[in-house]
């Protein structure tokens, strides 16, 4: 198995994610798996300990882990490795990217090249997300404001 | 090439939809030498609105809120005879389908429909679809404001939805913007009507969890007055507890409407509204710029001033019987004095309803571009609506659509059949709808008894996934199959409209098809005899009950 980044992370951690009863009983740990069906707030004050959090697709098409993904980073702040593991396929992985997922779980090594095509695949984005990219309505925005400030210095020159 | 009263692409929106066509182009290069397996490939397809079908590929693309330039269905006229068997089909939800598609052709037809900015994106999948609107926006007279711009707001903010493209099951949104409510938003995942607050400021009510298909439900206010800069956040925060919380242990039970029944409408709303309070305020705000911006986009086309009533149309009226037929069904009021909404009815006798050639494709974008401002738009009852038509042109206009065969008087008369696409082409039906909704537009074929008649919503679906919306036609013909034979299920009382939504009562045991339309017939005439003055087919049920239409069908109160 080996595990991949986006560029972002430059390695990955080495901890083996616990499971989440485990890590219940043990909140020093600073890896946990989280399966899709729990809630983030589960992970409670611990969330500041934790260097690595995995989050689970048992099959691609079960998106409850986009989710779990979005609250970790834009809710609770969680600044740590965000690890996609299962059935972590390449043509999800722009999804995945933009929800905050910094690495991922393959068995498949030229994975890394795909991580990495998958994060400039698409030049437009039109919601804000976890990947700090301006939605294309936003760009809009500042560029009309853009114009009429410059049209505005024109005239007053 | 007349200008677009609707939403321009910019260079963003066409950037993003020409990487989306490389993308598929590389995947279905992949899926062709093997690198893909179809079980890998399926999901990947399906997001770019391909299917696989009984006896091919069939391709469904993307028109947003039902509103096309002549220039954009010339494009679709183009794919139909270069890639299909020279037609193609309007569904029901407002998109356009072809039937006859190749695989290998598949990344070709996208790029062909990028290069007059559309596409195929979401219209199939377990993402946010398509978003559908009222198609009589921006010229009925009776609305608040269009709600295609909202729904152009949401088809940005779901495209390509980081968060919502592998949802426990499809999700459907429709906007009206008008009490008269022609977008059926009372049976969406989410329905949206746009109205105004006592103050006079313009929101949304949200009714969450409606829907057809085997369980058929009439959604639920969660918000009488959403301030419209909030929309997206209460979207999403909906959205998001519906991914979460949505049931995905079986497929018959995933849809929101499930979720919102099994944990109650309070629940929802209060789960929705924790979800809400966080979201709100954040990037997903819509400034006053945003909304501005995009509604600019919808101004109608100048319309020069008319007198409000046409002499000659009177005229022609007093002597023709078919014109004056042909206006009473198919022309509708226009906001603005002087100009007529008129629906081409793709419902040829003897024809799949919804489907055009495409020479008939290319005539109607001819005809938009010399009466209605090059635009045409979808309707729900798979009809193309002209929606800015001068008085004056009315007669021309008619004569031109009787010779393509769209000028039958049927728009919402019993021969305006709405009909899924069925056994002949659907590989999950259990009974054809097309040669029935042919035999019964047959039957019903005279234009001066369809006007006796009047309003009469005949809907079929060929099986329980209720494409055809059978549940909200005044008559809902459902295909079962029973130990092999092809029968159909009538129910009564269906109505689509918000106000007034009602799901249809079955009348009893399935027929066989000729006992169907004999079935048909009979209640017709029950009604004809026993009606009061004003009221339709659906009027008349609502007031007997379904026993002496029983009776009439069964011979017995069943
Ligand atoms: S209702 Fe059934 S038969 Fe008709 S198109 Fe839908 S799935 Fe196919």
């Amino acid at each position: 198995m080996v595990t991949v980044h986006s560029g972002s992370r430059a390695v990955p951690s080495a901890l083996s994610p616990l499971p989440l009863d485990a890590w219940l009983l043990d909140l020093t740990a600073a890896a946990v798996s989280l399966p899709n069906t729990a809630s983030p707030d589960l992970l409670g004050d611990g969330l500041a300990r934790l260097e690595l959090i995995a989050l689970h697709f048992p099959k691609f098409n079960d998106g409850r882990a986009y989710s779990q993904a979005r609250l970790l980073r834009g809710r609770m702040g969680y600044r740590g490795e965000l690890r996609a593991t299962g059935d972590v396929l390449r043509d999800q992985l722009p999804f995945m990217l933009r929800c905050g997922f910094d690495s991922f779980e393959k068995a498949d090594p030229p994975f890394g090249e795909a991580v990495r095509a998958a994060a400039t695949l698409f030049s437009v984005v039109y919601q804000p997300a976890e990947d700090n990219r301006v939605p294309a309505a936003e760009l809009r925005r500042l560029a009309t404001a853009g114009a009429m400030a410059a049209a505005a210095a024109v005239s007053l020159g | 090439m007349p200008d677009s009263y609707f939403y321009r692409y910019d260079a963003h929106d066409r950037a993003l939809v020409a990487e989306r066509v490389a993308q598929f182009r590389d995947q279905v290069a992949r899926r062709l030498s093997g690198d893909l397996t179809e079980e890998q490939f399926k999901p990947l397809r399906l997001t770019n609105g391909l299917y696989l079908q009984l006896h091919a590929y069939m391709l469904r693309v993307a028109i947003p809120y039902g509103t096309l330039t002549s220039g954009q269905l010339r494009a679709l006229a183009g794919i139909a005879r270069r890639f299909d068997r020279g037609y193609g089909h309007f569904t029901t939800r407002q998109n356009l389908q072809f039937n006859w598609i190749r695989l290998e052709d598949a990344p070709d037809i996208l790029e062909a429909l990028a290069a007059v900015d559309m596409h195929a994106m979401q219209t199939s999948g377990n993402c946010i679809r398509n978003v559908t609107a009222d198609h009589f926006a921006g010229a009925a007279g009776d609305e608040v404001e269009d709600p295609r711009i909202w729904a152009e707001i949401v088809r940005q903010w779901s495209t390509l939805h980081p968060e919502f493209s592998f949802l426990p099951r499809k999700f459907k949104i429709a906007v009206t913007g008008s009490p008269r409510d022609r977008a059926a938003v009372r049976v969406h995942d989410i329905g949206l009507r746009l109205h105004r607050d006592p103050a006079g400021a313009v929101g949304f009510e949200v009714i969450v969890g409606g829907g057809l298909g085997r369980t058929p439900m009439i959604g639920k206010t969660l918000r009488d007055f959403l301030p419209r800069e909030d929309l997206l956040a209460y979207l999403e925060a909906t959205l998001r507890v519906y991914n979460r919380y949505g049931r995905r242990d079986n497929l018959y039970k995933a849809r929101i409407k499930i979720l919102v029944h099994e944990i109650g409408a309070e629940r929802m709303r209060g789960e929705v509204d924790a979800e809400f309070h966080a979201l709100r305020g954040t990037a997903l705000r819509l400034p006053d710029e945003v909304i501005d911006a995009i509604a600019r986009q919808f101004a109608a086309p100048a319309l020069a001033a008319r007198p409000a009533r046409s002499e000659d149309v009177e005229r022609l009226r007093a002597r023709d019987r078919a014109f004056a037929r042909w206006l009473a069904a198919n022309v509708t009021p226009h906001r603005v004095p002087g100009y007529a909404i008129v629906t081409a009815a793709l419902k040829q006798l003897g024809a799949p309803p919804g489907d055009a050639s495409a020479t008939q494709m290319d005539a109607v974008a001819d005809l938009a571009d010399r009466h209605s401002s090059g635009e045409v738009r979808v309707s729900h009852e798979q009809n193309l609506i002209l929606p800015w038509v001068p008085l004056d042109d009315l007669q021309a206009l008619w004569r031109a659509l009787d010779a393509l065969g769209f000028a039958d008087p049927v728009a919402g008369r019993i021969g305006d059949i709405v009909a899924c696409p069925g056994l002949d082409y659907c590989a999950l039906a259990n009974a054809r709808s097309i040669p029935l909704a042919q035999r019964l537009s047959l039957r019903f074929g005279d234009a001066a008894r369809q006007q006796e008649i009047g309003e009469l919503k005949v809907r079929i679906s060929g099986c329980i996934n209720a494409c055809g919306h059978h549940h909200v036609g005044h008559i809902g013909i459902l295909g079962v199959d029973r130990n092999g034979t092809e029968l159909y299920q009538i129910s009564l009382g269906g109505d689509p409209e918000a106000g007034s939504t009602a799901i249809g009562e079955i009348l009893g045991p399935a027929l066989t098809e000729e006992r169907t339309i004999e079935a048909i017939e009979a209640m017709v005439d029950l009604y004809l005899a026993t009606r009061v003055a004003g009221e339709r087919f659906v009027d008349t049920y609502r007031r007997l009950g379904a026993d002496p239409y029983k009776e009439k069908v069964y011979g017995h109160r069943a």
